[in-house]
C-alpha cells in the first residue's frame, strides 16, 4: 500500500467517529416523541358497518360522509380514562358537536350499564367486538378521538382521554375541517 | 455536617486530579523530572480524597440524611439496610462517584504496581489516567452534585425504584463499572504507547492484564444483569438487544478482540496498529455507551432520567477524549510498524481470523444500536431494531467463531502442520455429532438452527476439555480453556433452553391444573403477603413432572409503599440445569388468575458459563499476577531496567 493511502486509513476512524459526533449533537436535546401517530390522517375512514348496542343505533362508514364534520370516539366499558373523558365529551355535545362512538371489544349488557352510569352523549354507537376498528381508525388504544370531516375524511386525532382544556382544541379542529 | 466534608474531599480530589494530570505532562515535556514524580503522590491523594467522598455519601445513605437531595430522592427510612447501602450509586450522581472512585483506584493500582516499562512510561500513563478522570470529575461537580443539600429537610425520602431493590442488581452496576474503568487503563497504556513509542512485546505484556481484570468484571457484570432481567422483569428471556445492553456488548466485544490480538503483539509483535484501535475502541465504546444511555439519545426499558445539559456535557467529554485518542492513532500509529509476517494455517492467523469476526459482530450491533437514531436524524421516520435483526446477524457469526475456537489452541505459532490437527480434534468432532444425533431423537429438536447451535457447543466444549486435560497447563492456558468451555456452556445452554422450551398461558381457579408435556401445575392457593416495604398477592402454583413433586412454584404480584409501583416477582424453582418459571397475572373477575408458566431446559447454563469465563479470565490475571509476585520483583528490582 501506498504511504498516503495507509495514512488515510489511519485517519478513517476518526472520520468516523467525528460523524457520528455531529449525528448525537443533531439529535441531543431533542423531545423524543413517544405516542405514536395514526397513518390514517388525511385518509378516508374504510368502509364499515357496525351493529348498535346500549339502545343506540349503529354506525357505518356511510354516517360519516353526511356533508358536516363529526367526532368519533374509540371507547369501552372496561377503560378508566374511557369514564374520566365522558363530562367533556357531554360538553361537546352540549354544544351541538355530533359524536358518535365505536365501543372497542365490549359487550352490549356492560355498554349498558356504563352508558347508565356516565351518560350518553354519542349520536350513533358501533359495537366493535373484534376491535378490528382500532386498526381502521390507526389507534394504539382507548380512548382516541377522530374528527372526520364532511367528505368522510379523518382529519385530527386526539390521543388519550380528552380534559377540560382539550374541549376548546377539538372545537377548533372541528371548526377548520368544514 | 459530614456531606459537606465529602463535598470538600471531591474538590480537594479534583484538584489532586488535574495536578496528575498535568504534572507528569509537563515535567516529561520540559524534562523536570521533579514535577514528572508528583504523578505518584498526586495519584495517592486522589484515592484517598475520593474514597473519603464515597464515604461521606455512603454515611448519608446509610443513616437516611433526608437533608441531602440525593437521599430525598432515592431512599426511604423503611427500606432495608443492604438496599440503603446499594441505593448510593442506584442513581446518576451516586453512580458517577462511584465511576470516579473505581478510576480513582485504579489509578492507585497503577501507581503501586511495579513499573515494568520504567517510569517515565508510568508516569505517562498516570497522567493520561489523570486527565481522562478529570473530566468526569468535572461532570461530576458541575452538573451532577451528589451532595447537594435541601432546605427545609424533608421527613421521608421518596424510595428506591423497586426494581432496583434485588442482590442482583445490587452488584451489577459496580462491576461493569470496573469494568470499564479497566478498560480505561487500557486506553491510557494505548495513548502512552503511541506517546511514547513503546508499543511491541513487553507493552502488550504490561497491558494485558488489566484487560484481563476488565474484562472478567464485564463479563461478570453482563452474566448478572442478564440474569436479574430474566427473573425480575418477568418476561421469560434473557437477553433482549436493548439499546443499553448493547452499549455493554460493545465494550465487551471489542475487550474480547483485544484480549486476542495482545497476545499476537506479546508473542509475535505483529498486529500492533490493529491492537492499539481496540484498546482506544474498548473504551471509546464504554464512554459512548454510558453518554447514549445516560442522555437519553435512544429509547429503551432502562428508563434513566433525561437531562439534556447532562447530555451536551458527556458529550463534549466524549468528543474530547476518543476524538483526541483517535487523532494521536492517526499521527503516532504510523510510525508504529506492522510487524511479522505469519504462514496461513498459524495461531496468529487464527487469531486474527477471531479478530475479523468479533469485529464483525460488533458493527453490526453497532449499527444495530445506531441505525434507528441515524434513520431519525435523516429523513425523521422512527423505527426500533430488534431481536430479527441482531439475531440473525450475530448467531451465524458466533457459530463460525465457536468453531474457530475449537481449532485455534491446537495450532502453533508461526506455522503449524495439520498432521496431529486432525487426531486432536477427534473428541470434538465425535462429541458434537453425538449431540446432533441425541438432539434429533429422542430430544425430538427440529430446526438447522437449534443443531447447529448443539453441534457448536459440543464440539467447542469438548476441545476446551482436552485442552484442559492434557499435561503441564500453566494457569494462563488453563484459564483460556475455561473460559473457551464457558463459551460453549452459554451456548448449549441458550440453545437448549430455546430449542426444548415449553410455554403456557392460562387462567386457573383455586384447585385447577393445566398440563404441559410430563409436567402437571396445581394453583393451590392465592393469598396476600407482606414484605418490609411492599404487599403482595402470592399464588402457590405445585408442579409435578410424570406424577412426582417437584416444587412449588410463589409468583408474586407486588405492591410497593413508595415509590407506589406494581412489580411482578417471578416465581421459580430449579430442575436440574433448567427451570421452572411463573408468573401470576391479573385475575380475570371470575375468580380466576392469570398465569404463565414456562418450563426451560438448562436456562442456567448461560450465567454458569458466564461465570466460567469471567472465572477463566481470573485464572489467567492469576498466572501474569505470578510473575509480579513479591520475591520476583525483589529481584527485578536488583537486576534494574531488564524491561525499561
Amino acid at each position: 500500500m501506498n504511504r498516503w493511502a495507509s495514512r488515510a486509513l489511519l485517519l478513517l476512524p476518526l472520520l468516523l467517529f467525528g460523524g457520528l459526533v455531529l449525528l448525537m449533537a443533531g439529535n441531543l436535546g431533542k423531545p423524543t416523541e413517544v405516542v405514536i401517530r395514526s397513518h390514517m390522517l388525511g385518509k378516508p375512514v374504510p368502509d364499515f358497518a357496525l351493529k348498535g348496542a346500549g339502545g343506540a343505533e349503529g354506525l357505518r362508514s356511510a354516517d360519516l360522509a353526511t356533508g358536516k364534520p363529526v367526532l368519533v370516539n374509540l371507547f369501552a366499558s372496561w377503560c378508566l380514562p374511557c369514564a374520566v373523558e365522558a363530562p367533556q365529551l357531554q360538553a361537546l355535545a352540549d354544544k351541538g358537536v355530533v359524536i358518535h362512538a365505536i365501543a372497542i371489544r365490549d359487550t352490549p349488557e356492560k355498554l349498558g350499564a356504563f352508558l347508565t352510569r356516565h351518560g350518553n352523549p354519542f349520536a350513533r354507537i358501533g359495537n366493535d367486538d373484534g376491535g378490528r376498528m382500532l386498526i381502521a381508525f390507526g389507534a394504539s388504544g382507548v380512548p382516541e378521538t377522530y374528527v372526520v370531516d364532511g367528505k368522510g375524511i379523518i382529519r385530527h386525532q386526539h390521543l388519550g382521554e380528552i380534559r377540560p382544556e382539550h374541549v376548546p382544541v377539538l372545537l377548533a379542529e372541528l371548526e377548520k375541517a368544514k | 455536617m459530614i456531606p459537606e466534608l465529602g463535598h470538600f474531599a471531591l474538590w480537594l480530589a479534583a484538584a489532586a486530579t488535574l495536578l496528575q494530570a498535568l504534572a507528569p505532562t509537563i515535567g516529561l515535556w520540559r524534562h523536570d523530572a521533579g514535577l514528572q514524580r508528583l504523578a505518584v503522590p498526586a495519584a495517592m491523594a486522589q484515592g484517598l480524597f475520593t474514597s473519603f467522598a464515597f464515604g461521606a455519601l455512603t454515611w448519608a445513605f446509610v443513616v437516611s440524611d433526608f437533608s441531602v437531595k440525593l437521599v430525598a430522592a432515592n431512599s426511604h427510612s423503611m427500606k432495608p439496610d443492604m438496599y440503603r447501602f446499594t441505593g448510593v450509586w442506584a442513581n446518576h450522581e451516586g453512580s458517577l462517584l462511584l465511576w470516579v472512585l473505581v478510576m480513582a483506584l485504579s489509578g492507585l493500582a497503577v501507581a503501586f504496581a511495579p513499573a515494568r516499562l520504567g517510569t517515565r512510561f508510568r508516569d505517562r500513563v498516570l497522567s493520561i489516567q489523570g486527565l481522562v478522570s478529570l473530566g468526569f470529575f468535572a461532570f461530576l461537580l458541575l452538573a451532577s452534585n451528589p451532595f447537594e443539600r435541601l432546605s427545609p429537610a424533608p421527613t421521608e425520602g421518596q424510595g428506591l425504584n423497586p426494581l432496583l431493590q434485588d442482590p442482583g442488581l445490587a452488584f451489577h452496576p459496580p462491576l461493569l463499572y470496573a469494568g470499564y474503568v479497566g478498560l480505561s487503563v487500557a486506553f491510557a497504556f494505548a495513548v502512552a504507547g503511541m506517546l511514547e513509542n513503546k508499543v511491541g512485546p513487553a507493552w502488550a505484556r504490561a497491558t494485558r492484564p488489566w484487560v484481563l481484570g476488565a474484562w472478567s468484571l464485564l463479563t461478570l457484570g453482563i452474566a448478572l444483569g442478564s440474569y436479574w432481567a430474566y427473573y425480575e422483569l418477568g418476561w421469560g428471556g434473557w437477553w433482549f438487544w436493548d439499546p443499553v445492553e448493547n452499549a455493554a456488548l460493545m465494550p465487551w466485544l471489542a475487550a474480547t478482540a483485544l484480549l486476542h490480538s495482545l497476545t499476537v503483539v506479546m508473542k509475535r509483535d505483529a498486529l500492533r496498529a490493529w491492537t492499539l484501535l481496540l484498546a482506544v475502541a474498548a473504551f471509546s465504546l464504554s464512554m459512548m455507551g454510558t453518554f447514549i444511555v445516560r442522555s437519553g439519545l435512544l429509547t429503551s426499558v432502562h428508563a434513566f432520567a433525561v437531562d439534556p445539559t447532562r447530555g451536551l456535557f458527556l458529550m463534549v467529554l466524549m468528543a474530547l477524549y476518543i476524538g483526541g485518542a483517535l487523532g494521536i492513532y492517526a499521527l503516532a500509529a504510523g510510525r508504529v510498524a506492522e510487524g511479522r509476517q505469519f504462514h496461513l494455517l498459524s495461531r496468529e492467523s487464527a487469531l486474527v481470523a477471531n479478530n475479523l469476526l468479533i469485529s464483525a459482530m460488533l458493527g453490526v450491533v453497532l449499527l444495530g444500536t445506531l441505525y434507528p437514531m441515524a434513520l431519525e436524524a435523516a429523513s425523521g421516520t422512527q423505527i426500533s431494531v430488534g431481536p430479527p435483526y441482531f439475531n440473525r446477524t450475530t448467531l451465524p457469526l458466533l457459530l463460525a467463531m465457536a468453531v474457530l475456537m475449537g481449532v485455534a489452541p491446537f495450532l502453533g505459532w508461526k506455522r503449524s502442520g495439520t498432521g496431529h490437527l486432525a487426531t486432536k480434534l477427534l473428541p470434538a468432532g465425535l462429541a458434537a455429532a453425538v449431540f446432533v444425533v441425541v438432539a434429533v431423537w429422542p430430544f425430538g429438536v427440529r430446526g438447522v438452527g437449534w443443531l447447529l447451535g448443539f453441534g457448536a457447543a459440543a464440539w467447542l466444549g469438548a476441545a476446551s476439555l482436552s485442552i484442559l486435560l492434557r499435561r503441564g497447563v500453566t494457569l494462563g492456558i488453563a484459564g483460556m480453556a475455561l473460559a473457551h468451555l464457558g463459551v460453549a456452556v452459554s451456548i448449549l445452554g441458550a440453545t437448549a433452553s430455546g430449542a426444548l422450551q415449553r410455554e403456557v398461558l392460562v387462567a386457573l381457579r383455586v384447585g385447577d391444573a393445566v398440563e404441559i408435556g410430563p409436567w402437571r401445575a396445581e394453583l393451590l392457593d392465592v393469598r396476600p403477603v407482606a414484605g418490609p416495604n411492599w404487599t403482595a398477592i402470592e399464588a402457590s402454583l405445585e408442579v409435578k413432572r410424570e406424577g412426582r413433586f417437584v416444587a412449588i412454584l410463589k409468583p408474586q404480584s407486588r405492591m410497593f409503599v413508595a415509590p407506589p409501583q406494581e412489580t411482578t416477582e417471578s416465581g421459580r424453582a430449579g430442575w436440574r440445569t433448567g427451570e421452572l418459571y411463573s408468573v401470576l397475572g391479573k385475575p380475570d373477575g371470575s375468580g380466576r388468575w392469570q398465569v404463565h408458566l414456562w418450563v426451560k431446559p438448562m436456562v442456567r447454563l448461560i450465567w454458569w458459563g458466564g461465570l466460567l469465563m469471567a472465572f477463566g479470565g481470573l485464572l489467567a490475571l492469576g498466572g501474569k499476577l505470578r510473575a509480579y509476585a513479591p520475591w520476583k520483583w525483589r529481584r527485578q528490582l536488583r537486576r534494574p531496567a531488564v524491561a525499561a
